[in-house]
């Protein structure tokens, strides 16, 4: 790749998560079409510092497209232009010479502005807590082979599975809706027989969570699987739609008298 | 120093299972009175929080990520390794523990391997039952696949995304213990020290990376699973994240420091593109089952790597390791790939690249055979590269990858300060010099889920732990300490960024004490990373408070602690005068350029002892005897 190129960043800045923010524009020069939108932010900042700025926070770890840490609305996108892809992942060669970039955080009620760029998505893991599992405490699993599963089921619960938990879902649904996550771990954990034993009370709890953390209703407008750097679909959603009925309408109240030792 | 490591003895099939039997245990009702703090949420830290909870202990668990589903455990791809023997195919737990001290260079401990391989099949039992979605075969029982140049199918994955799946479950487990009350969590929150009082360990000092705030966490037990310190060299295969601290400051208030120099240098990782790298990337060495590495006879020889004719290209691999090829171990295939590109034969940007090629693989199976197979890899190297790994060979360069050194920790392991035990990544682990692929997994899972908890029993069953009160001497002086140390930091207000000192740092590191190792070098690291760290607590640039959440606070103090691991990563690689695994000194060479180990000399862990800031540390060694797996040379000719 040849030549770098000279961009204009309109980046999000916010002190704290009582501050009200703004927005602030920052040129970024000498940029390669190699780096990552990461790697550019890193460039930027060095520039920042070493003018006496404090630098743009922002979240990121693996920067392989896995931990679900990074995630910046660039240009009204989460994650940007790319499709399948984490802003990690995106790489400025997708960018020319003489853009503006506007970098936003996640906006939804359920995530406060940490600072800058950083939400709190810690509503996820209480969605998780809430009933995201299987029951099955170390040590008491049989036999691996025991209980085989249909590929079919096993891959499409891998589908599921493989959702990173970065919230670009939530970022563009103009609900603010968090039902495709929910529902790839409702799905992923529904569609396995280990899983059926806590199958109802799981959506219910989960749901119920969910609600309980200010996300908005699903209309569906599809734009979290247009988002989803793992390209989760949202038939996930319309599965978890009847789990959800058929616990509301089958679930039974819980025997009183269950594990009451002799 | 007192390097006491409580292997049993007799039999090596019946050590743990007649171990265990003695451990002593703790009451089901008093186990809600022990408090047990864990650092680190990936594999190890998870999967023990969670059982710790589970078992009944109040737990506390701490990371610095916003999620405990985010540690890097979750970027593992390839797979665990467990001795299922589902294949049919001559697997079993002897095979695995074998296979691992012979692929470990014979400088791990037989009770030790033999435990975890013991362990493995345990592992997959319990991670079938959470709902990790393991391949399978269309009649529904588990799938496995060939690993790493193993010769049985005993690796179980994931698609590409093993580590992924199987952090999400025990994630999923430990948030079950939050949601219980049995585990409170503690995200975004860095620990900077541990607290040792008279001698033993009882809390550690954290910060909340939020708020700014420091705080001292008292417990009845500590355990750092808090991964490797691969970070040191700047560019790696790492998380951004990743850190040496809490191990550091567990080294510097007297835990000693196991092998530091046993680095693993990854094969197959998408090369440097220019100064701004951050990070690298690697690639499932999955890759190399149907690649062809080469590069052009001729040293600069820039031409288009189609037009070059196979006469001109040297498919070094395969003409140095006419047996294995390809597939030779991780530390035999990168360090040939340094050597031509020593010879000024490496392609790409800089020079450092060689070329695996699937063009005799693509003609052979078709592409779309190849698709199949590694189409995710394709897509990620033409997303990183823009270049069709189809069209043109992919340029591949070794990269830091994992720590095989770590904290020394006996057979329950407890590092030598009582009270405190580290698992995974951050001990020196099972794994000796060298780590064999989709063993990393395996062990992280076998020491949080079923060892650590039993042997924390017995040391909570035997120990006097009265209480500790926050204004105890010694935990406030620890608080003090951390705290000056971070109003330092801040306070030098230099012109020097800290990536750059890390930066510098990295290429010292890289250059002198990587994928191979003189006495010349290392002790021009050594003579240079002192002069970089007084040059860092002099001029180095932290802006903004430590009242808030500030990153570049968070980076400078991770950094001021690699400036004086390095050292002693530099110290151990020059003591150690042999050649083993992934520690290779020039000086102890075969003739053909081979590991030459010195088992008479050199057959133990080395295990340092802090001693202050101006002494050198001292080398302590824990010898290692073989009884059941007799020390050979690998040859993979």
């Amino acid at each position: 790749m040849s030549g770098t190129m000279n961009l204009t960043l309109t980046v999000w800045r916010q002190k704290n998560a009582q501050d009200s923010g703004r927005f602030v524009t920052y040129p970024a020069s000498g940029i390669s079409p190699d780096m990552s939108f990461l790697e550019m932010l890193d460039i930027v900042n060095e520039g920042l510092i070493a003018k006496g700025e404090e630098p743009i926070a922002f979240d990121h770890d693996c920067r392989e497209g896995i931990c679900g840490t990074c995630g910046v609305v660039i240009n009204g996108l989460p994650h940007g232009p790319m499709s399948a892809t984490t802003t990690c992942q995106l790489h400025m060669r997708k960018f020319r010479d003489g853009d503006t970039i506007t970098i936003e955080p996640w906006r939804a009620q359920a995530f406060p502005v940490v600072r800058d760029l950083i939400v709190d998505r810690s509503a996820f893991d209480r969605i998780i807590a809430a009933g995201g599992y299987i029951g099955v405490s170390t040590g008491s699993a049989p036999d691996g082979n025991a209980l085989p599963i249909a590929k079919q089921n096993s891959e499409l619960a891998m589908d599921a599975a493989a959702c990173i938990g970065c919230a670009a879902c939530v970022a563009a649904c103009p609900n603010a809706s968090a039902m495709l996550f929910v529902s790839a771990k409702v799905s992923h954990l529904g569609l396995l027989p280990q899983g059926q034993p806590e199958r109802k009370q799981r959506v219910l709890r989960m749901v119920s969570r969910m609600d309980a953390e200010g996300f908005g209703k699903c209309t569906n407008t599809l734009e979290c699987e247009a988002a989803c750097p793992k390209e989760i679909s949202v038939e996930f959603i319309a599965r978890m739609n009847r789990d959800y009925l058929y616990a509301s309408v089958a679930d039974r109240p819980e025997s009183k008298k269950a594990n009451v030792a002799g | 120093m007192q390097l006491v490591a409580n292997c049993p003895t007799g039999p090596i099939e019946n050590r743990w299972d007649k171990y265990r039997f003695d451990l002593k245990l703790v009451n089901p009702a008093n186990k809600r009175k022990y408090t047990i703090l864990v650092v680190g949420s990936g594999l190890a830290g998870a999967s023990a929080a969670a059982t710790f909870g589970e078992l009944g202990y109040n737990v506390r668990c701490f990371c610095y990520q916003d999620s405990p589903r985010r540690a890097h455990s979750i970027a593992a791809q390839g797979g665990i390794n467990a001795a299922k023997n589902y294949q049919n195919d001559g697997d079993s737990v002897y095979r695995l523990f074998y296979d691992t001290v012979k692929g470990g260079d014979f400088r791990a401990r037989e009770s030790n391997v033999y435990r975890l391989a013991q362990i493995s099949v345990a592992i997959i039992d319990q991670c079938v039952a959470q709902g990790v979605p393991f391949a399978r075969e269309y009649g529904g029982l588990l799938a496995n696949r060939s690993f790493g140049g193993a010769q049985v199918s005993r690796t179980f994955y994931a698609r590409g995304q093993t580590g992924q799946q199987l952090l999400i479950g025990a994630y999923q487990a430990l948030e079950r213990q939050i949601g219980a009350g049995k585990v409170a969590m503690f995200p975004r929150t860095e620990m900077l020290d541990v607290v040792v009082a008279n001698g033993v360990a009882r809390g550690i000092v954290v910060r909340d990376l939020v708020s700014g705030k420091v705080d001292v966490q008292l417990g009845d037990a500590v355990v750092l699973a808090t991964g490797g310190y691969g970070n040191a060299f700047y560019l790696s295969t790492n998380a951004k994240g990743c850190n040496v601290t809490a191990i550091w400051r567990a080294y510097k208030r007297g835990a000693g420091f196991g092998n530091p120099c046993f680095t693993q240098i990854h094969p197959t990782c998408i090369p440097v593109s220019g100064d701004h790298q951050s990070k690298l990337t690697l690639m499932s060495e999955s890759l190399r089952n149907d690649g062809r590495v080469w590069v052009p006879v001729k040293p600069g020889d820039a031409r288009h790597p189609g037009q070059i004719p196979d006469a001109e290209r040297d498919y070094y691999l395969e003409r140095r390791y006419p047996a294995f090829g390809n597939l030779v171990p991780r530390d035999v295939a990168s360090r040939a790939a340094k050597a031509v590109c020593d010879e000024g034969r490496g392609v790409g940007p800089g020079g450092r690249g060689v070329y695996l090629d699937f063009a005799d693989a693509i003609k052979r199976l078709g592409e779309d055979a190849i698709r199949e197979k590694y189409g995710n890899l394709f897509e990620m190297y033409e997303r990183i590269t823009d270049e069709n790994g189809y069209q043109r060979p992919m340029r591949i360069y070794p990269a830091v990858h994992y720590a095989m050194g770590g904290l020394w920790v006996d057979y329950n392991l407890q590092t030598t300060i009582p009270g405190l035990f580290c698992l995974g990544e951050a001990n020196f682990s099972d794994h000796g010099a060298n780590r064999l692929g989709a063993s990393a997994l395996m062990q992280g899972l076998a020491d949080g889920y079923f060892i650590v908890p039993y042997t924390i029993g017995q040391y909570l069953a035997t120990s006097k732990l009265e209480k500790l009160d926050p204004a105890h001497a010694d935990c406030r002086r620890t608080r003090d300490e951390a705290e000056a140390r971070l109003r330092k930091l801040l306070a030098v207000n230099g012109k020097r960024t800290v990536d750059s000192f890390h930066k510098e740092l990295g290429k010292t590191l890289w250059e002198n004490c990587g994928m191979a190792r003189n006495e010349k070098g290392l002790k021009s690291a050594l003579a240079r990373i002192p002069q970089l760290r007084d040059e860092f607590w002099k001029d180095v640039r932290v802006l903004g408070s430590g009242e808030d959440l500030n990153q570049s606070l968070e980076k400078a103090g991770r950094v001021a602690d690699f400036l004086e691991f390095g050292e002693l990563l530099c110290l151990d690689a020059l003591e150690r005068r042999e050649s083993c695994g992934g520690h290779f000194r020039e000086e102890f060479s075969t003739p053909e350029g081979e590991a030459a180990r010195d088992d008479q000399n050199f057959c133990h862990a080395a295990v340092w002892e802090h001693q202050g800031p101006a002494t050198k540390p001292i080398r302590h060694v824990e010898p290692l005897t073989f009884d059941y797996v007799h020390p050979s040379q690998r040859s993979y000719k």
